[in-house]
Order: C-alpha cells, then structure tokens, then sequence
C-alpha cells in the first residue's frame, strides 16, 4: 500500500514538473527573452532555488541561520568572476588594471567543446564553483556558530553575512572582486527553460536529501535535539552537514541570481536580502519544499508584474496617482506578510507537499458520501 | 595625539547613542527573549519624524512630539506583532520581528519615496560648532555621553527602586512565576517597550543631528551594532549594555582613524562572534542551563 | 555468572555547591535487570544522565563492557568547591557525547517522553536506526543504500510487530496514547540496536494494569534481544517482580543495594522510602 502511494505520488509530481516545463518551453518559443513573463520566470526559480535551500535549514533542521545573503554573495562573485570574456575585463576592472584573473571559463571551455556547449559547460562549472565556496565558507564557520542557540545562531550568522560583504567591497581585493564597483557584461542563459531545469535539478537533488535517511536525521534535530542525540545522531556533525549542504545551493542561487540581474555589486547582498527569502519561505510554510517554490513564484509575479501598478498610478482600473505611488506595492506587500506571520503562521502548506494536498482531497472526498 | 583626539571624542559619543538604542534591545531581550529586529527601525522613523517635525513647528515642540510618536510606536509594535504570539515558539517572534522590521522599511520607502530625507539643524543649540583640546567638534558629540550618563542613571534607579522596575527584574528572571504572583505580565512588557523606544528616540535625534540626512536604511546598522553591544556587555544587562556600547564605538572610530572605514562595521561583527563563541554570557551576563 | 556489562565507579556529579549524586559505585552484569531506586530528587535521573553522556561527571568513571568510557576530575573552580571522595584517584578525561555512548550500545528513554513530534510512529523508530547506517550522505541522496535502507525497514516493520504497534504505524506519535508512546520510545531505543537498555521510568503515569502489561513487556524484550536492562522506576510492584537486583538511592548516596526481598527488609531503605509509598 505504501508502494502504491509512493508511485502514485511520483506520477503526480512528473505530470506537474512537466506542465511546468511545457509552458516554459511553449513561452520561450514565443515571446522574446526580455518579455517580463520570461524574467518572471527566472527570477522566480532563482528565488526558489534560495528559498528551498533556506527551508532546508530552517525548517528541516531547525537552525534558525540569517547568513542567506553572505553565501549567495559569494556565489554570485563566483559566477562573474569566472566567467566575464577576456576582452571584456580591461573595461570592467577599469579600475584595477583589467583584473587579476585573465581567463574565462566558457571560453577556457568553448576551445574544447566548442562554442555553445563548451560556454554552457564553463557557466555551469563557474556556479558550481560558487556553490563549493560557499560550503567551505560554511564548513570554516560552522564549527564556532552552530554551537549558538536559536537567535544567537540568527545574529551571528546575520553578523557573518555583514563581514563578507565588507570584504568584498575592500579595494585591496579589487583586482579580484572589482571593489565597490560592478561587475557586469558575463554570459546569462537566455532561455527560462534553463532556469527551470537547473533549479529544477537542484532543488529534486535538495528533495531527495530530506527524504533520506539523513533528511530524517535533520528532522529529527529539529523536533527534540536531546532524544535525537540520546538516539545516536551526533548533532554537531548533523548540523554542520545541513549548513553546508544549505550554503552550497545558496552559493549556486546567488550565481544564478547574478547571472539574471545583469550586474553583481557586493552592496545589494544586505541582511534585507535575507529577510525578503525567509519572509517567501514563511509565507510558503517553513518545511515544506513545495511551499517555498510556489511562495517564490507568487511573489516574485505578483511585485515584478500584477502588483506593478500600485507603484504606478493605476491598478485594476483604479487611477489614484496621490496614492499609487513608488513604494506603496511594497507596503501592500508587507501587511500582506505581516497578516500572515500573524494569523496564518503555518503559510500556504504548512509542512505538507503538493502529493499530501491531493490525498487530503481524496479523503475528503472518501469521507463526503456517508 | 592630536590626530586620534577626533576619532576618540566621536568614539565616545557614538558609543553613547549606541548605548542608548542598545538598552531597548537588551530590556526587552531580558522579558521576551527576543532580538528586537524592530528596534533600529524604530530609531530610524524616529529621525524621520524630527526632519519633519522640527520643519514645520519650533524645536521645543517638535522634540517633546518626535517622542511620543516613538513611544507610541514601539508600544504599538508590541501590542500588534508581539502580544499574540506569547505562546508561540520563539522562531514565530523573531520571524514577526523581522517582518515588522520590513514593515516599516517598506512604509518609510512610501512615504518619503525612497529619497533620504535631509537634516537641517533641527536643534538649533548642539549643533553648533565647539572646540576641544584643539579638536573642533559639534556641540552634541560633547552633550550625548553626558546625556547618556544621566538618562541610564534614571534608569537604573527606575529598575531598582520603583514597583515598575521591580516587576520587569521580576519578569526577566522568570516570566511565568512572576505572571503567578501577580506582576500583571502585559503592561509590563509594554513598559519595557516604552521606556526602549523613548531612549532609542533621544538616541535617534543626538544620532542624526550629526548626520547628513535620514534614510529609510538608515536604521539598520545601528540596530544591528547596538545589539552587538547588549551581547557584548552581557544581554539583559543595563550597566553591560552601556559599557558595551561605549566600547564598539570607540572602536569603529579608532578604526576609521586607521583607514580601514570599509571594516569598522565588519569589525563589530567579528567582535560578536568572537564573544559568542568564547564567552556567550558576555561580560555580565547571566549563565542560564538546559534541563534535560 | 556472564561477564560485567556496566560500572559506575566512584562517581560524584557536583552542580555548583550542591551535590547530586555521591560517590557512587554500581555494577550491572550482561543479561540482569537491575532497578535504581529512590525518593523524588534522591539522583537517579542524574545518575542516567552521568551514564549516558548527558552530563559530565565531576569525579569518578563508567566502565561499558569492560572498557573505561567515561573518567573525570574536578577541574578549574570546582576543585576547590569539590565536595565528593576519591580526589586525585581520576586523572583522565573522557567525555564522549550522548550520540557516541548511543553507538557503543547503549540506548534510552526519558522521564518525560520526548518522541520527535511531527514524526509517525514507523519513522521515529526508523529514524533511531540511522545511527547505525553505514552510507554517506551522497549514497542516501541518490538513493545507492536502497538495500541498507530496504534492510532498515524490514527491521523497523519487525520491531514494531513486536512491541504492538505495527497497525497504528503511519499515526503521527503524539496522536497515540499515553501508553503507547511509552511502548513507542522503548521501541524508539531498541532500534538504536543496544546491548544495555536504560529505562527512566517506564511505568510513569500508566494504571496498574498497563503496569503490569510492561513489566511483561520488559521481560520479553530482554529475552528477545538479549538484552541487560537497567531501569528507575516508582512503581514498587513492577520493580519488585521484575529486578534481578535493587540499587537504592537517597540524597545522592548509595543507602542499600541487594535482592529485591533484601531490599523490603532493609531498614534504611524503609526509612527512606519504602515505608512511605502506597505499594510497599
């Protein structure tokens, strides 16, 4: 019974998973890549992708970590680092003599595998880069601040955050990390359906971990820290694994979410970043995967696309411009968030999945004839 | 000598503003066990209202106003974000902290339309220009430490000799057993919020006299420091939180005398992992055990 | 007579100036049930908690099988506050943490259950059977341990048949009865695959009649995984039927230690403790 369920509930989330491809598939065939439906998109699974590996932690292991920007940040410096062209580097290090680094990695690559599979090879290997960084980085801290309880963990990891980024913006590394300045003119996917698939892959690979025996261990930490050691699980390594693992994906997120933006400016990693990805992953449920991806999505299309006009004079037909006015979609935004912090704590899903959501209406409906 | 005396001066009046934002923190982290992300959102608006207050009316008006609306606002904040999640795992109050931290970012972004508000002399007096020792300095670098001093002073005879006070160390050395004696729990944690959002008010104006102009970000860091100040000193420790604060900010400024300005908030935070790892109860906190 | 399975050695847990547990020496051989006994507050939890690595003893050690786990001596502040005996006979420091006395086959329950909530029954028992997993992380995610894994859940299947409960097994934990959720965190700590299982009373709260449905219960088991049990418990009737041998505990000390009909002759233990409980 519980291998028809499984199976069951794995051809519920294929069909889903290929609905969703499809319809990226079906709109980058038709509209143009700098279509908002198209930025949506990659924007949302980047988003995803961050939230999920955050969930991870958070919810899945109970370490309530604040550190999101800090590793994303170092993905994301990864990323451009590694792979803006050659002949592009004297204008963006202008500064600091066109950088230290004189190779790019889709180009490294491209002369072995040719253009388009060897570039498509070098930007992968340049996030995957980012996301081994970031577990080191985690690895190296982890051992002093997961000994913290609960909101001293959040504030150190908050404060670890703060420090990466004032190095990154120290102009002693700026041959290295372009200083205060931008970085800009790397490669970037233009088809969402590349989005879709690597975060799509990452985020099953994330998927897979929870429900495996360790996954299990994480939870197990989570619910009662006491019995899961009194159990045998050895809670400092556990933990550290779980950061890691959670620091990885959020180093490819930044990546990826560098690779969307355009340009990388150590400035823009601010413990609001941080704030913004948790506020997805409550309004999505903490501990559920499913829940954060369709928190990103919903939040991400409704402040880049439905919600625009309320920061533009006009929404659903309502001219008001005294009132939408710049700022006020964020405003509306944040009540919404607070309402649900309040009243809803459990978000959209609470800790269940898409596959549980069909076998609670199955039950009911089970239940509906006597 | 004569090139460290600025950086010292403002070290010591930085420290004070800090220290006055750090005793909201640690008051309420002493009840509720709680990071205030809030807190320094709260500072923040309260700059903002003496821009726009000491613009439109004189200063001994404005000033008296820029309180209250604080005062109000922090206690508010409590009634509204806090009170319903007492029973709620922990988790739930930082995660409403930092939403209301959100908040009120995201209203300040709507009201002043994202532009930093600029800082007129607001308060006419301490704004003017003094020399020290030959170091020339504004007059409010020289009234903050004194201020501080003076407003902690209260403080403490506040917490030690009034019933108020006696019912917040009730409270923060154990909620429920003091809620069964009869300490009416509510108000207070209300008035912990008051007496932090009137001292992070004072702090804010002493703060943003010496500053160019408000922004709605403008709040964060010193937030942020000034809890790394109550950690340093000891959470839940008033004397802890002062000498703390006193500390970080003599230190950022030393630092930015060195050159290195890109590293002087770094600096505090290295500074807070550092204690949490070695002395987690800072220098005069409280040890508190797990029961198994 | 079968070989030692458990000694504690002179151990002193100190906290501050109050001393919980004093000097005490206990031995358990492979195969027995051996209860600890003793008033409210006598030191039998902290006792547990010394053994199983929860807390670090101030003086003394806890042999496990024959082999020195645990040793400790007063150190820093403490020497000078330190209250207990055998100063200066431990000189060594040996401080494994729960999960590592877990794995050395010890496994246990608490006072107050604490089952892993949001978890079912099936998977709080599964869970208690990673400590013996033997692939990495990157073999479990990708799924190359399903043997190790199927082999787990066979297992898990089994123990649950065997304590009662395989038909409540997809229930959440905390949706059971009272009752139950004893039996569950037994089931919980068998898993973890011990050779010594430590119960902290596993008849609190039940009536007499699920007392006396464990105290068969405890028997079983032991027979079943060939087990040592060493258990504290209130419940004068189930200690009594079920010990091989009484340890009895008041303010920290050891005061009497025998056969169970030793121990309800004994007038210190009387004293104590016997003479003001419901059962005796």
């Amino acid at each position: 019974m519980n291998k028809s369920k499984q199976k069951r509930d794995l051809l519920f989330l294929t069909v889903v998973l290929a609905a969703v491809l499809a319809v990226t598939i079906a709109m980058d065939m038709a509209l143009p890549s700098y279509h908002i439906a198209i930025k949506v998109v990659k924007k949302a699974t980047v988003y995803a992708l961050v939230a999920v590996s955050m969930n991870l932690l958070n919810g899945f292991t109970g370490l309530f970590s604040l550190g999101q920007a800090g590793f994303m940040l170092l993905g994301a410096f990864s990323y451009g680092v590694l792979t803006i062209p050659v002949d592009k580097r004297p204008g963006v290090y202008q500064y600091f003599d066109g950088g230290a680094i004189k190779f790019s990695l889709p180009e490294v690559f491209a002369g072995v595998f040719g253009d388009t599979l060897g570039s498509v090879i070098g930007m992968l290997a340049a996030l995957l880069v980012g996301g081994i960084l970031a577990a080191l980085m985690a690895w190296l801290i982890g051992l002093p601040v997961l000994r913290l309880k609960s909101d001293y963990l959040a504030i150190a990891t908050l404060g670890f955050a703060e420090i990466l980024r004032a190095f990154f913006q120290w102009n002693a590394l700026g041959p290295i990390t372009n200083g205060s300045n931008l970085l800009k003119s790397y490669p970037d996917f233009t088809y969402a359906t590349a989005y879709v698939i690597l975060a799509g892959a990452l985020i099953a690979l994330i998927v897979l971990l929870i429900n495996s025996t360790y996954g299990r261990a994480f939870k197990a930490i989570r619910d009662d820290e006491v019995a899961a050691e009194a159990m045998g699980i050895n809670l400092a390594r556990h933990k550290r694994m779980a950061f890691i693992i959670s620091s990885f994906f959020a180093g490819i997120g930044g990546g990826m979410l560098a690779m969307y933006n355009g340009t990388i400016a150590a400035a823009s990693f601010k413990s609001t970043m941080t704030y913004e990805i948790l506020l997805i992953v409550v309004i999505g449920g903490i501990g559920s995967i499913s829940g954060s991806v369709i928190a990103s999505f919903l939040y991400i299309i409704s402040s880049e696309w439905l919600l625009r006009g309320l920061d533009s004079g006009e929404f659903l037909g309502v001219k008001a411009p005294g009132l939408f006015k710049n700022g006020f979609r964020m405003a509306v935004f944040s009540v919404i968030i607070m309402v649900i912090v309040l009243f809803f704590r459990k978000g959209l899903m609470g800790d269940k999945e898409l596959p549980d959501l069909l076998r609670l209406g199955k039950r009911r409906k089970e239940a509906a004839p006597k | 000598m004569g090139q460290i005396l600025p950086y010292v001066i403002n070290g010591v009046s930085v420290g004070g503003q800090y220290a006055l934002i750090a005793i909201g923190y640690t008051l309420v982290y002493g009840i509720l066990r709680l990071i205030n992300f809030a807190h320094g959102d709260v500072f923040m608006v309260a700059g903002l209202v003496m821009v726009y207050a000491t613009a439109s009316m004189p200063f001994y008006l404005a000033l008296p106003l820029v309180l209250l609306v604080t005062v109000l606002l922090g206690f508010t904040i409590e009634r509204v974000a806090y009170k319903p999640l007492r029973t709620a795992p922990r988790m739930s109050l930082m995660i409403s902290a930092i939403g209301v931290s959100y908040l009120i970012q995201n209203l300040a972004f709507y009201i002043t339309g994202g532009i930093p508000q600029p800082v007129t002399n607001p308060i006419p007096w301490i704004s003017e220009n003094v020399s020290l020792l030959g170091a020339s300095t504004k007059r409010v670098t020289l009234v903050t430490p004194v201020l501080t001093i003076l407003l902690v002073a209260a403080l403490v005879y506040l917490i030690q000799h009034t019933r108020i006070g006696m019912a917040m160390r009730a409270a923060a050395r154990d909620f429920e057993t003091a809620q069964l004696m009869g300490v009416k729990i509510n108000s207070v944690i209300s008035m912990t919020f008051v007496i932090g959002s009137f001292l992070a008010g004072v702090g804010s104006m002493l703060y943003f006299t010496s500053y160019p102009s408000v922004a709605i970000t403008s709040g964060g860091m010193p937030g942020l420091k000034a809890f790394v100040a109550a950690v340093f000193g000891g959470i839940g420790s008033i004397p802890g939180a002062v000498v703390g604060a006193f500390v970080i900010g003599l230190c950022e400024e030393l630092i930015k005398g060195l050159g290195y300005t890109t590293f002087s908030d770094a600096f505090t935070f290295a500074l807070l992992i550092v204690v949490l790892c070695v002395k987690p109860t800072g220098l005069f906190g409280e040890k508190v055990t797990d029961k198994v | 007579m079968s070989g030692n399975m458990l000694k504690i050695e002179n151990v002193t847990m100190q906290f501050g100036g109050v001393v919980a547990v004093e000097n005490l020496n206990l031995e358990i051989n492979e195969g027995e049930i051996v209860a600890l006994i003793g008033p409210n507050g006598a030191g039998k939890t902290t006792a547990f908690n010394v053994v199983t690595g929860v807390y670090q003893p101030t003086n003394g050690a806890v042999w496990f099988q024959g082999e020195k786990i645990i040793e400790n001596h007063p150190q820093g502040k403490m020497k000078a506050q330190y209250k207990g005996g055998h100063a200066g006979e431990y000189t060594q420091v040996l401080a494994p943490t729960p999960d590592k006395v877990t794995r050395l086959g010890m496994a246990r329950t608490f006072q107050n259950i604490r089952l892993w909530k949001s978890q079912t029954v099936f998977d709080n028992v599964l869970i208690a059977k990673h400590c013996r997993t033997t692939s990495n992380v990157f073999s479990a995610t990708f799924r190359l341990n399903r043997k190790e894994e199927a082999a787990q859940r066979a297992n898990v299947l089994e123990l649950l048949e065997v304590v009662g409960l395989a038909d409540v097994k997809d229930e959440l934990a905390t949706s059971l009865p009272y009752g139950k959720q004893r039996r569950l965190e037994i089931a919980r700590a068998l898993a973890a695959e011990p050779t010594l299982l430590l119960l902290d009373e596993p008849a609190a709260g039940m009536n007499p009649q699920e007392t006396e449905e464990l105290t068969a219960f405890i028997g079983e088991i032991r027979d079943r995984f060939h087990l040592t049990v060493f258990l504290i418990e209130h419940h004068m009737n189930l200690v009594m039927n079920i010990s091989e041998r009484i340890y009895v505990l008041d303010f920290g000390k050891l005061i009497a230690q025998g056969t169970p009909s030793e121990i309800q002759r004994n007038k210190r233990v009387i004293d104590a403790y016997l003479g003001v409980t419901e059962d005796a």
